[in-house]
């Protein structure tokens, strides 16, 4: 055998050997989502993780969206969770960390924490030990879509203050258009438009409040808040007591209705469905002129890792890119929300309007204060809020519901 | 033992063999997906759950709330009430017409043929499919009943947006679906009574009602019966179509909240609303098995009964 042939021979060897020792210790990990919708920007994002990290392989599964905790709490109480978990924030995110399924993260594990807000960082975090437990994925804002041309039609400019959605509102109706699409057939968007409504009446000083129990859903702040939404009932669709969420969106988006109480979730959406729409997402009517915009904000919920993966070293660094600015600025561009990491840039001009919002946003108070045990605040108001539209409740009597509801286990509304 | 006798009882005991060795995967089955979890809820419903693992054995504490501690006790009632209305609509209105219609069928007037096929076809559509039939024939902008009402200038209401019309549509709906099931049953149940009765009851001069009310309604007892029991389970386990036409949440303001949409909202939560309470979920289910296992028992007595009498 010749030198050339030898050599010949232990470079093919050596090709040989490494083809097979990077397919073995290449890692594959897998990443559980209630999101189908989003498979295509995710597998784009994971091929840009695994373009970093060669030997982690990352595989995105969707399941259904109504089953999703049921589904995961199984999947990880049998010990079969997927690596990386998308979770909620706050209360739902709760009850997997309670049952220790997810694991602590900290800089130390997963630097790119850093890059996120104290505010972003508390709504998933365990209250009972501070630690944070899923990386914040997005910020949602909920505000008033509005469709410009449908006001350019009827010659009006989109109300920033109640006077002034009033006087649009009734010139809106003498045209024949629906001044707001929003109706109340699906509880969890009607929790969403009272909130949208009553915030700016309410604030940051009342949620504040809220939070010490120096102030309860009695306090006449609220209830005045919540006579908007009563006062709102003349700018509904016909039967909006009937009018579900798809079919609101139906009424915005064929320019039947003016404007539309709802969220920044649904503004990629809603482009794809009709990429002609000339569309404005701005903060819904204030108290009075001068007042900041105070649209509602919440976080959605983060990426987390399970505390039973076999590969939590390279999930960690996952969950760990995905923290990064180079992560928000692809997710946002791709996915169309806002990212809350710092330092992210949006190219779309709605999508930075939506992000100024949030500066001055009130919390969307079901989700980030009253969803930590039973009964929620969401179950009660979605509840309460049907009957107040209905004429079976007053106002007052909604705030005594709710607080009496939630003094069960919020202690600063016990006594109160 | 003489050799005939152990002879015979080996042949007992290979034919007990063969018989357990053939029920054996069936009992599996039952084993595994009703005994099984049975037990597991009656096992869960003594544990508090602070997440979503069994913590403290709290005993008979979640029943305690679901029975008597507001709001839970009020939304377990207000479910139970629900259910209750169910069961006598279905009863009056579903068991009911069925009734005069096996009768109209019994009489093989001209199409029977195709009107039983006609009364039968929805029973063979799925639950989920009638559920969003019907919503969006009762949409309140875009739906057919609605745009028909205001041919006549009649505006239709909001049918599942109004507490007051909500369950009552999905009542109407379920009556639709479930119609031709009854009515085969009870029309099976008439076939098996004999001619000549019937004819001599009407050379007597007896006309529809008196037959209908004097003669057939006994003799078709068992048929009732088993009408009345499976549309007794039907009615407190109903939850497709209210899940469907409306939501988790019992939408509009828990008007149309029943036992099962409770329990499943109660033990798995709700991504948009609630969170999960397997201790009150596998309470709430432990009490459901009781009182329609219960209920179920006395109800077949006092028709098996009533068979028997008649």
């Amino acid at each position: 055998m010749t030198i050339a042939r030898f050599g010949r021979k232990v470079l093919m060897a050596s090709v040989a050997w490494g083809l097979i020792a990077g397919t073995a210790l290449a890692t594959d990990i897998s990443f559980w989502t209630w999101r189908q919708e989003d498979k295509a920007a995710y597998e784009q994002l994971f091929a840009d993780f695994t373009a970093k990290n060669p030997d982690i392989h990352v595989k995105f599964e969707a399941l259904p969206d109504d089953t999703y905790p049921t589904m995961v709490a199984t999947g990880l109480a049998a010990g079969k969770g997927a690596d990386v978990i998308h979770t909620h924030a706050y209360g739902w995110l709760e009850q997997f960390v309670k049952s220790s399924y997810l694991e602590p993260l900290d800089q130390a594990t997963v630097p790119s924490l850093a890059n996120f807000t104290p505010d972003a960082l508390a709504a998933l975090s365990y209250r009972g030990d501070g630690k944070v437990y899923s990386v914040p994925f997005a910020t949602m804002t909920l505000g008033m879509l509005v469709n410009l041309d449908v006001f350019e039609k009827a010659g009006l400019t989109p109300p920033t203050t109640w006077d002034e959605f009033v006087a649009v509102g009734n010139a809106l109706k003498e045209k024949g258009i629906i001044p707001v699409a929003n109706g109340l057939g699906t509880s969890w968007f009607n929790e969403m438009f009272t909130s949208v409504i009553t915030g700016p009446f309410l604030g940051n000083d009342f949620a504040a409040q809220l939070q010490t129990g120096e102030a309860t859903f009695k306090d006449p702040r609220y209830t005045a808040a919540l006579g908007k939404m009563l006062e709102i009932r003349d700018y509904l669709p016909p039967n909006f007591a009937g009018v579900d969420y798809d079919t609101s969106g139906q009424l915005f988006l064929s320019g039947r209705a003016a404007m539309l109480a709802g969220g920044s979730f649904d503004i990629a959406n809603y482009k794809k469905l009709n990429p002609a729409l000339n569309m404005d997402f701005i903060a819904p009517p204030s108290a009075a002129a001068g007042d900041p915009p105070e649209a509602s904000k919440f976080y959605d919920g983060g990426y987390a890792v399970n505390a039973a993966s076999p590969n939590k070293e390279a999930a960690l660094k996952l969950v760990n890119w995905m923290g990064t600015k180079e992560f928000g600025d692809k997710f946002s561009a791709l996915l169309g929300n806002i990212s809350p990491i710092q330092g992210v840039e949006i190219s779309d001009p709605l999508l930075n309007h939506v992000a100024a919002l949030n500066s001055t946003a009130v919390p969307h108070l079901g989700p980030v204060y009253f969803r930590f045990d039973k009964p929620t605040g969401s179950e009660l108001i979605q509840e309460y809020i049907t009957k107040m539209m209905a004429g079976d409740m007053t106002p007052e009597q909604v705030g005594v519901a709710m607080t009496e509801g939630l003094a069960r286990w919020f202690t600063p509304f016990q006594g109160k | 033992m003489t050799a005939g006798r152990r002879a015979k009882s080996s042949l007992v005991s290979r034919r007990s063999l063969w018989i357990g060795f053939l029920l054996a995967p069936a009992a599996l089955i039952m084993i595994v997906f009703v005994v099984w979890p049975l037990v597991s809820a009656l096992q869960l419903s003594f544990y508090e759950f602070d997440g979503l693992r069994p913590g403290q054995f709290i005993w008979f504490e979640n029943f305690r709330q679901v029975l008597f501690e507001s709001p839970f006790s009020n939304a377990t009632y207000n479910a139970f009430w629900h259910n209750i209305v169910v069961f006598v609509a279905f009863m009056v209105f579903e068991n009911g017409i069925a009734l005069l219609i096996a009768y109209a069928l019994l009489k093989e007037l001209p199409g029977h043929q195709l009107h039983r096929v006609i009364v039968f076809l929805p029973v063979v559509l799925s639950a989920v499919i009638v559920g969003f039939l019907w919503k969006l024939l009762l949409h309140p902008l875009f739906g057919l009943v609605n745009g028909l009402l205001g041919l006549v200038g009649i505006m239709g209401p909001a049918w599942l947006g109004s507490e007051s019309t909500a369950l009552g549509s999905m009542i109407f709906a379920n009556v639709w679906h479930w119609i031709g099931f009854p009515a085969l049953v009870l029309l099976a149940g008439m076939q098996r009574i004999s001619r000549e009765v019937l004819e001599a009851a009407r050379l007597d001069g007896a006309g529809d009602w008196t037959i209908l009310t004097k003669i057939v309604w006994p003799l078709i007892a068992p048929s009732v019966t088993i009408v009345t029991v499976l549309t007794f389970i039907g009615s407190f386990n109903w939850f497709e179509l209210p899940f469907v036409m409306g939501d988790m949440e019992g939408s509009p303001g828990r008007s149309t909240d029943v036992l099962a949409l409770y329990f499943y909202r109660t033990a798995f939560g709700s991504v948009t609303s609630g969170i999960q309470d397997f201790g009150q979920g596998s309470a709430l289910a432990v009490l459901m098995f009781l009182f329609v296992g219960a209920v179920t028992f006395v109800a077949l007595k006092f028709l098996r009964a009533r068979e028997i009498q008649t």
